[in-house]
């Protein structure tokens, strides 16, 4: 399998604090990997600095053999990778539709057109992205009264307007209900298995993340303890002492 | 180097006064997050109590009893603004305050001007501290040297309240996390109430001890309030000793600038501060600002929608109304429309950039005013066709725009705010003080339209094509992707970087478009009055488009023609009055409190809700 992402000893620390430690790991294309691991163990953090957000204190990162730390998150977007985020961040002020509109707009790139109207463009395109989160339904309503869940498909559905690559999504079903993440995570699976997209995503829930990943990663403070299939990680005694007991209390009272 | 030395003293000496305002001023804002633009008038009230009281009181001990007593006054007056004022309007979006604090201005430049009158007061000497001292053969006032030495004690008298006491830890605490001191319990409304009245006591302490250099006028307010900011912004917003070198680093310049570039005196200041925001962007010790804090409050805007039926033929009918009016009104209506449309277009200018695209400007007027000067000076110097002249007025100001958001479109929330007023005034004071250039405030005059635009209804119609034009194409540019795009940055800014959409460039574009429509505003005022002068650059120019935004709605589309349409009419009614500015400061406020979606959206929300309740019935 031809890798699409690779991370070299990226590390990031905050005053002294290795918040990120030495971690090292590829995405082969048409992948669904999780990453997985406590509270403050550094997904979020090493999401950010995949794409750009936060700038590591080390490390690498290459997307195609191109690297692209310390490009920033639209530059990397424009090479490909979409990103769905642990809260939401839809404009409020738009319809549904219009949030997938804008990003075909950036998409297309016709941001700084003062001559069409904005609701008219890319009205059909975008109704197809909907179709695929199953959102076509919601199309004309105001984004700001979406229920949590629907919020997140929303961002799925913009997340796959440029057509990417590879996706980053940070803790894609945190605040849903179990039957929702089901839904959602399959849709994820059918994306992959369909446009041959590749997918990292973190992830609380253990039912979703065995049920769904082809290859998981454990992450605890800040370093990659072990990856491998589900099964493998399941009965991975490191991986059962940091979820079930041992060293996890006090790096969770040092992070929070 | 003696005269060097006793100039580098009066610098010092006149930082006192400034810090003790600046500080005022940073405490309220790190603790309640209001920028507080009434500061400068409580620093006014502070000297003409000062006056007042040391009339009365005798000798030394009345003197400096008198400038203590003044502080604890202006402070209750403080106490009193923020209970009545602003405590009802803590949660509303941030320009609701600012609006209110200006109306606070007004009212206090009528009240003084009803209880101390128009005339100027000098300040009496100090006792004892009369003559001068010399040193290395220099004359130094006694007082300033006073000043010198009194200064030091109140930025550690200060320093100690905040590092040392439990109420410096409580208005520290509040600094970071207002929530989460509420929530342990903390009276938040005593401690703002608090801290309010203690900045406002700093402010009249320094209007009291400025006297004896000073003495106290009606212009105070005004005339101390850009230096203020821009002491409080190159010292970092919220840091006390960073306040205190900036007041010392601006007072010390300004008194060199006066002795070697006498010209160059009010723009000094700016460019310091340009320069010192270039290096640090944050201030001398000021932290950067927590992101999110300066987002939208509030309710959502609902997304926008093109004109339904009902919308179209009103505005269709005004327009006619509009195109019909030459030929039965009078020639003052005609004027006061060609005033109405020009200041309707200045607003949807800032509406376009601060509703639109979330960058609140406190210096819009340095674009229309300097569209205006930009033609004007083409005609006053060169003659230049007064076509020409009129094309340029926008694109100068559009060039401004570019200019001046360079700068600012780097900085976010109160310190954008904070560098666009001080560019403006960067812009006002080359118009007043480059006399060869812009005769100052003798202004310029004899700016006519061309022959055949030369009759009230020619000019008129002139007016009404580019205006009405005008505020049509920004209509027009925010239903377009450019216009989503600025949205969307304001919506919010992380997704928008995610998603490809360079924010900061989209919004300097838009910052430059509305540079040049104000300009386009400007261009099309200075020859419906034939001249133009440093008043139209003023910040009291930046605040009228900032209130008629406010007043006609800031999430309404249609919020800053109808706040200019009313602003107008209600001017132009009130100023026959002798106290107008105390009523339209009462009208601003009271609007504020109690209409706070603005004229727009609380129409808006009345026409939602009868109608809500009507098909409910028919249910």
């Amino acid at each position: 399998m031809t890798e699409i992402l690779r991370v070299e000893h990226l590390k990031k620390s905050y005053d002294g604090f290795l918040a990120v430690n030495d971690v090292s790991f590829s995405v082969a294309k048409g992948e669904l990997k999780a990453l997985i691991g406590p509270n403050g163990a550094g997904k979020s953090t090493c999401f950010n600095m995949l794409m750009g957000q936060l700038k590591p204190t080390a490390g690498t990162v290459w997307l195609d053999d191109k690297k692209i730390t310390g490009l920033r998150p639209r530059e990397i977007w424009r090479r490909g990778v979409g990103r769905t985020f642990q809260i939401t961040g839809t404009y409020p002020s738009m319809t549904v539709i219009e949030n997938v509109q804008m990003a075909l707009m950036s998409h297309h790139r016709k941001l700084y057109a003062i001559a069409p109207r904005a609701w008219r463009l890319y009205r059909d395109e975008a109704f197809e992205f909907l179709k695929t989160v199953e959102m076509e339904d919601q199309a004309d309503r105001p984004c700001s009264v979406l229920a949590y869940g629907d919020l997140k498909r929303l961002e799925l559905a913009i997340a796959l307007c440029h057509r990417p690559r590879l996706l980053l999504m940070d803790e894609p079903t945190a605040g849903m209900a179990p039957s929702a993440r089901i839904a959602l995570m399959q849709l994820v699976a059918d994306i992959v298995r369909v446009q041959g997209v590749s997918v990292l995503f973190t992830e609380h829930d253990m039912d979703v993340v065995f049920a769904h990943s082809h290859h998981i990663m454990v992450l605890n403070r800040g370093e990659l303890i072990t990856e491998g299939s589900a099964e493998e990680v399941r009965n991975d005694a490191r991986v059962q002492e940091v979820y079930l007991g041992g060293g996890t209390l006090f790096a969770e009272a040092q992070n929070a | 180097m003696a005269f060097f030395f006793a100039q580098f003293l009066t610098g010092l000496a006149n930082a006192a006064a400034l810090f003790l305002v600046a500080s005022g001023l940073s405490l309220i804002f790190g603790v309640t997050r209001i920028v507080n633009f009434a500061h400068g008038s409580f620093y006014m009230l502070g000297a003409f109590v000062g006056v007042t009281l040391m009339d009365v009181l005798p000798g030394a001990v009345g003197f400096w009893g008198a400038i203590i007593l003044t502080g604890l006054a202006v402070g209750a007056i403080g106490a009193f603004v923020e209970m009545v004022v602003l405590r009802p309007i803590y949660r509303a979006p941030e320009l609701f305050q600012l609006v209110a604090t200006f109306g606070v201005i007004l009212v206090i430049q009528d009240l003084a001007l009803m209880i101390w009158g128009a005339e100027d007061r000098l300040g009496p000497r100090a006792p004892g501290l009369r003559g001068v001292w010399r040193i290395f053969g220099e004359p130094v006032p006694k007082y300033d040297i006073i000043l010198i030495a009194i200064t030091p004690f109140i930025l550690f008298a200060l320093w100690y309240l905040i590092t040392r006491t439990r109420v410096g830890v409580l208005v520290r605490a509040a600094t970071q996390d207002r929530e989460m001191v509420g929530a342990l319990g903390v009276n938040q409304a005593r401690l703002f109430t608090g801290v309010f009245a203690l900045g406002s006591a700093l402010a009249g302490w320094g209007g009291a001890l400025q006297l004896p250099k000073g003495g106290a006028d009606l212009l105070m307010d005004f005339n101390i309030i850009g230096a203020v900011f821009v002491v409080v912004v190159i010292g970092g917003m919220g840091s006390l000793p960073g306040a205190f070198i900036a007041a010392v680093l601006i007072s010390v310049l300004s008194v060199f600038g006066v002795t070697y570039l006498p010209q160059s005196t009010l723009v000094l200041m700016f460019v310091v501060m340009a320069i010192v925001l270039i290096v640090r962007p944050y201030g001398l010790l000021g932290r950067e600002e927590v992101a999110g804090e300066h987002g939208q409050v509030g309710a959502p805007e609902t997304p926008i929608r093109p004109y339904g039926r009902t919308g179209k033929l009103l505005v269709a009918g005004l327009l006619a109304l509009l195109a019909a009016l030459p030929l039965f009104a009078e020639q003052f209506v005609l004027t006061l429309t060609v005033d109405m449309i020009v200041f309707a277009l200045f607003a949807a200018s800032l509406h376009f950039i601060l509703g639109t695209g979330g960058l609140v400007s406190f210096g819009h007027a340095a674009f229309f005013g300097g569209g205006a000067y930009a033609a004007a000076l083409l005609v006053f110097h060169t003659d230049t066709r007064m076509e020409l002249a009129f094309l340029f007025a926008p694109f100068a100001a559009g060039l401004l725009a570019l200019g001046i958001g360079w700068f600012c479109i780097r900085l976010t929330g109160v310190y954008f705010a904070m560098l666009t007023l001080a560019f403006s005034q960067l812009v006002w004071s080359l118009a007043f003080q480059w006399r060869d250039v812009t005769r100052g405030d003798d202004g310029l005059v004899n700016i006519w339209p061309a022959e055949w635009l030369n009759s009230p209804a020619a000019y008129y119609y002139f007016t009404l094509a580019l205006g009405v034009g005008g505020i049509l194409f920004l209509r027009h540019v925010i239903h377009a992707p450019f216009g989503y795009a600025l949205r969307a940055g304001r919506d919010s800014p992380r997704q928008a970087e995610a998603t490809g959409i360079d924010v900061k460039r989209i919004q300097y574009a838009a910052f430059a478009l509305a540079g040049a429509m104000a300009g386009l505003a400007g261009g099309i005022f200075v020859f419906s009055k034939g001249s133009v002068f440093p008043t139209e650059l003023e910040i009291g120019a930046s605040f009228d488009a900032l209130i008629v935004v406010f007043l006609g709605g800031v999430k309404t589309l249609a919020g800053g023609v109808v706040g200019a349409g009313f602003m107008t009419l209600v001017e132009d009614w009130l100023t026959r009055l002798e106290y107008w500015r105390l009523l339209l400061g009462l009208l601003i406020i009271a609007v504020v409190i109690i209409a706070p979606e603005g004229i727009v959206g609380s129409l808006r929300s009345l026409w939602t809700r009868i109608r809500g309740t009507e098909s409910e019935v028919t249910k």
